[in-house]
């Protein structure tokens, strides 16, 4: 059954033309069909222009010239545009937007020979910890809890891709990840999904939502299958002056690599009185895993995480307020008409945006404003400072920290929802790696008393995702999560 | 003595400082790759770029940065190593991205000043507080149809160099001389076109009045003032305005007003209350500016001679004045012309020709000096001419019209048309004989002591000579018959 391939089996199955793209494509493409309407994915689908890749695929294959990652077919989040293919941010403001454009990390991937099966579903502008925001309504997760059908959220905001990778629509997906949106969604689907280092993938194309923050990433069912897909998507790009001119090391052979030896922090600011039990006895456990592999486990403190959360919720809103207002109706968005040019603003803006979105324009307007700039946005530059400060000493005597996720497991729609700042609340651990720009890794460690998936967090020292992968793989060789959900391709044959 | 404007209640000062915006010549903008020639099809030279479409990103054009940063050196003004970039927040319709990427805290070019040279033959130096780089608007067009608006993006992201003084001005001269000298500056460095008419160089201008030693009042700011004659005229006006406004008991209010050149008059654009909240925060999208201080020292190293130092040189190896100095250096291509002209002859004839005949014709054709009909070379031949007597002063004149007339050289001319200075003392001899003989009653006024009909004698010999005798030679001789 090609559903249950990892996207390095897949890749392996395809070289030794055990199966051709066409058909792992065709399959897929039959699947999304099948689930997208009850999972609600994908925004877009391709199914047609997967199948014509898919046969340029098999060409290559068939005269041995295969790149990385020629015949596999991925999802894209629909925050990373693509040429001719309409790209939507999950916003009604771009419902009509075919950017003439491929993003550079969406290019690299088209470069390595991948297969786009279509557009994933994501919180509008990526703003969002449950994708209920989305424009293009929200993402079911294909788990559910056991004896409990109501739907469960996939996270977010990159719900979409972490939903169709688990659900088996596709062997891994792009993503991005402004405070946590690969991390958490990973953790919530029971999949795994790595940002790297700030400046590790070019943000060129890519829907700006923060753009400080904002690093693309992928998810996908393994570790390795994340290491494979990372390897295409990274690279230096001079179109985007945050990119990093550094050599792309080999993220697969890290995975190898075993965690003999290495120093292991674990920070004792992420241990909090709220913390489900579950979670906590499966940190405990994940660290017991590394330390029976060789690792060396060292309590250590980062002071200022308890303010990473609040800066965040300055920072990104402040750059997000910049950023968006670029959808002016003007040039390439939806317009709403208006009497003046003020009031087309006015229409255009407020039946294109969210709920979610347009708070966020408003709190980043207001602490970017004349006499609260320097109480809010400046003061959340500092501290962001010190946060890293915090990440830079630890990391002068830790290899790696390993911390929850997320501080809970899924949730049903419906929850948390009636307050915006207990949904903030989901970032708390994962936006720490944004604000000071470290790689994090999410990977599933088990089930909790429902049968919902729980993920571990891996941080590392800036660009060293070697050690952030081969800590993950460690973790994900003890955990042993077999787990599938119940919503899945394939799943009743 | 110093410029005061006489009103009801004496004499007010008045107080200018000028933000000058320059674009700085660079082949594509400041953040893309678009080109930024003047004048192409409406929408032709944007990039994705420069009209924001999502996921599109800002990348620093490093000529710019030099163009900045020569500029700055040309100003005598401090480079500053480290400088950053930041969005300027506000909703336009000419505006793609909703913000103007600009410098505001940390600008790459800080203190430096402009030495103004005033009529009277006196100097003032002027002090630049700044100099910062930040990518023009596009251009909105409201009168193309009744109800909409159209938008042109050529312009977006163009680079400026904005300019800014400090409030050291106090006259419309003061301030009309700033701007010449700075473009005359600007355009020494190749940095900027200076081209007022495209808006390649426009100033923000900002005024306000005080009676003498007082603190200053508030200000006025008057938004792109595009030529040099109506930055003088709008401050003449506003500060007629705002001295009006005193005198009537009134407040001076701080606002953003626009100059008609047509009424010569300011109206009022918005007020304090209606002005932006700029929302200026450091550009996620931009790292900061860092500049290697041997790649500035190389810049440095590379600058032209500037109008100040050529004009002293001017002075100092030439002997002209300091007025034909200021006028020959004025505009780089004046200099270099004049210098050309005046290799291996008599400089401050060579200048005379120049700021004299030359420009004359230049007026009269139309021509710049760039495509003057008469090249430096066939000048300085021309002057190579006068000086070993091969024609006199007045011939080379008739010589100089031929020469624009046809293109000829000078030497040919002469040939040509027999114009060749007569210097044959017996020729000018028998000439002046004939002259006193046809004349007796006038030879008898003269030594009646008409003294003055000396020169009736030179023209007639001149004119018996068809204006070839050697005017030196001519007045010898007459001196000789008739003392």
């Amino acid at each position: 059954m090609v559903f249950d391939l990892t996207l390095a089996e897949a890749r392996a199955g395809l070289r030794r033309r055990d199966f051709s793209s066409r058909e792992l494509t065709s399959a897929f493409n039959g699947a999304i069909a099948a689930l997208n309407p009850t999972l609600n994915a994908f925004i877009t689908t391709t199914p047609e222009l997967a199948l014509q890749q898919a046969d340029a695929a098999d060409v290559a294959l068939a005269r041995g010239e295969h790149g990385p990652l020629t015949g596999i077919p991925l999802a894209i989040k629909d925050l990373f545009c693509t040429k001719g293919i309409r790209t939507t941010a999950g916003s009604r403001i771009l419902d009509h937007f075919v950017p003439p454009y491929e993003s550079t990390v969406s290019a690299n991937l088209l470069r390595d020979g991948a297969v786009f099966l279509g557009k994933a579903n994501l919180d509008e502008f990526a703003m969002g910890s449950s994708n209920i925001t989305s424009a293009y309504g929200p993402v079911v997760s294909p788990w559910t809890r056991n004896g409990d059908n109501r739907p469960l959220v996939p996270g977010g905001s990159s719900g979409g891709s972490a939903a169709a990778v688990a659900a088996r629509l596709a062997l891994g997906a792009t993503a991005t990840d402004t405070g946590g949106s690969i991390r958490q969604p990973a953790s919530f689907c029971g999949i795994v999904g790595i940002k790297p280092t700030y400046g590790r993938c070019s943000r060129w194309g890519i829907v700006a939502f923060a753009s400080s923050l904002d690093q693309a990433g992928p998810v996908a069912r393994t570790v390795e299958d994340c290491a494979i897909m990372l390897q295409s998507m990274s690279g230096f790009d001079a179109k985007d002056s945050t990119s990093a001119d550094l050599p792309v090391p080999d993220f697969q052979a890290a995975c190898k690599r075993g965690v003999k030896g290495l120093r292991i922090g674990v920070p004792r600011e992420y241990r909090s009185d709220d913390m489900p039990p579950e979670i906590e006895t499966m940190w405990q456990q994940g660290l017991a895993w590394l330390r029976e592999q060789g690792a060396e486990i060292v309590d250590v403190t980062l002071p200022h995480t308890k303010y990473g959360l609040a800066t965040y919720y300055i920072v990104a809103p402040a750059e997000a307020s910049s950023n968006l207002a670029r959808y002016d109706g003007v040039r390439f968005s939806s317009r709403t008409d208006g009497a003046d040019l003020n009031e087309l603003y006015e229409n255009t803006r407020g039946a294109g945006f969210g709920p979610e979105v347009k708070r966020r324009i408003m709190i980043g307007t207001y602490v970017l404003s004349a006499g609260y700039y320097d109480a809010y946005y400046l003061r959340a530059q500092k501290i962001r400072a010190l946060i890293l400060k915090d990440f830079t000493d630890v990391f002068q005597t830790v290899d790696a920290l390993v911390t929850p996720t997320a501080p809970s497991a899924a949730f049903a729609q419906g929850e948390k929802m009636d307050d915006p700042i207990k949904m903030y609340f989901n970032d708390v651990f994962t936006v720490p790696a944004n604000m000071s720009g470290i790689p994090g890794i999410s990977v599933p460690a088990g089930l909790d008393a429902q049968g919902l998936p729980l993920g571990l967090q891996v941080l590392g020292r800036p660009f060293d995702e070697e050690t952030v992968f081969a800590v993950g793989a460690a973790i994900e060789r003890a955990a042993g999560f077999t787990a599938v959900p119940g919503m899945r391709a394939g799943a009743g044959a | 003595m110093s410029y005061a404007i006489e009103g009801r209640t004496g004499p007010w000062e008045i107080v200018v400082g000028l933000e000058v915006h320059a674009q700085a010549i660079t082949k594509s903008k400041l953040f893309s790759g678009a080109p930024t020639a003047f004048g192409a099809e409406p929408n032709s030279q944007v990039s994705f770029v420069d009209a924001a479409f999502p996921g599109m990103l800002p990348v620093l054009n490093q000529e710019a940065v030099a163009q900045a940063v020569r500029t700055g050196l040309g100003l005598n003004a401090q480079i500053n190593l480290v400088s950053r970039f930041d969005r300027k927040n506000y909703f336009y319709a000419d505006l793609p991205s909703g913000y103007q990427i600009s410098q505001y805290e940390h600008p790459i070019v800080g203190a430096g000043q402009i030495e103004i040279q005033l009529a009277d033959g006196t100097t003032r130096q002027i002090g630049v507080t700044r100099l910062h780089l930040e990518q023009d608007a596009g251009k909105s067009l409201h009168d193309q149809h009744p109800t909409k608006s159209y938008i042109d993006l050529n312009r977006a992201g163009v680079p400026l160099m904005e300019i800014v003084s400090e409030p050291d001005i106090r006259s419309p001269e003061e301030a009309g001389a700033y701007v010449r000298k700075l473009r005359s500056i600007l355009r020494y460095l190749g940095t900027c076109d200076g081209n007022m008419e495209e808006g390649s160089l426009r100033a923000d201008v900002n005024v306000s009045v005080r009676k003498h030693g007082e603190p200053y009042r508030t200000r006025c700011e008057i938004k792109n003032v595009n030529s040099v004659r109506f930055v003088m005229l709008a401050i003449e006006a506003e500060a007629k305005r705002q001295i009006e406004v005193w005198e009537g008991g009134g407040t001076v209010e701080q606002e953003t007003r626009l100059f008609d050149p047509n009424r010569g008059e300011t109206r009022s654009m918005r007020s304090k209350e209606d002005a932006h909240d700029y929302r200026y925060f450091p550009d996620p999208d931009l790292l900061p500016v860092v500049l290697d201080e041997a790649w500035v020292a190389e810049l440095k190293a590379a600058l032209p001679e500037l109008p100040d130092a050529k004009q002293a040189r001017f002075i100092g190896d030439f002997g002209l004045s300091p007025y034909d100095a200021a006028v020959l250096v004025a505009e780089r291509a004046t200099a270099d012309y004049y210098e050309a002209a005046a290799a291996g002859r008599d400089p401050k004839q060579a200048a005379n020709w120049v700021t004299g005949d030359l420009f004359a014709l230049l007026n009269r054709t139309g021509r710049t000096i760039e495509d003057s009909p008469v090249s430096a070379a066939a000048l300085g031949a021309l002057l190579g001419l006068i000086a070993d007597n091969t024609i006199s002063g007045k011939i080379a004149k008739q010589v100089f019209d031929i020469m624009a007339e046809t293109g000829e050289g000078p030497a040919a001319i002469v040939e040509a048309r027999g114009l060749r200075q007569v210097t044959d003392t017996s020729a000018i001899d028998a000439a002046v004989d004939a002259v006193l003989a046809a004349n007796p009653d006038k030879v008898a006024d003269y030594k009646a002591g008409k003294d003055k009909m000396f020169g009736f004698f030179v023209g007639q010999v001149m004119k018996a000579m068809a204006g070839k005798g050697n005017p030196g030679l001519v007045n010898a001789a007459l001196k000789a018959r008739i003392g």
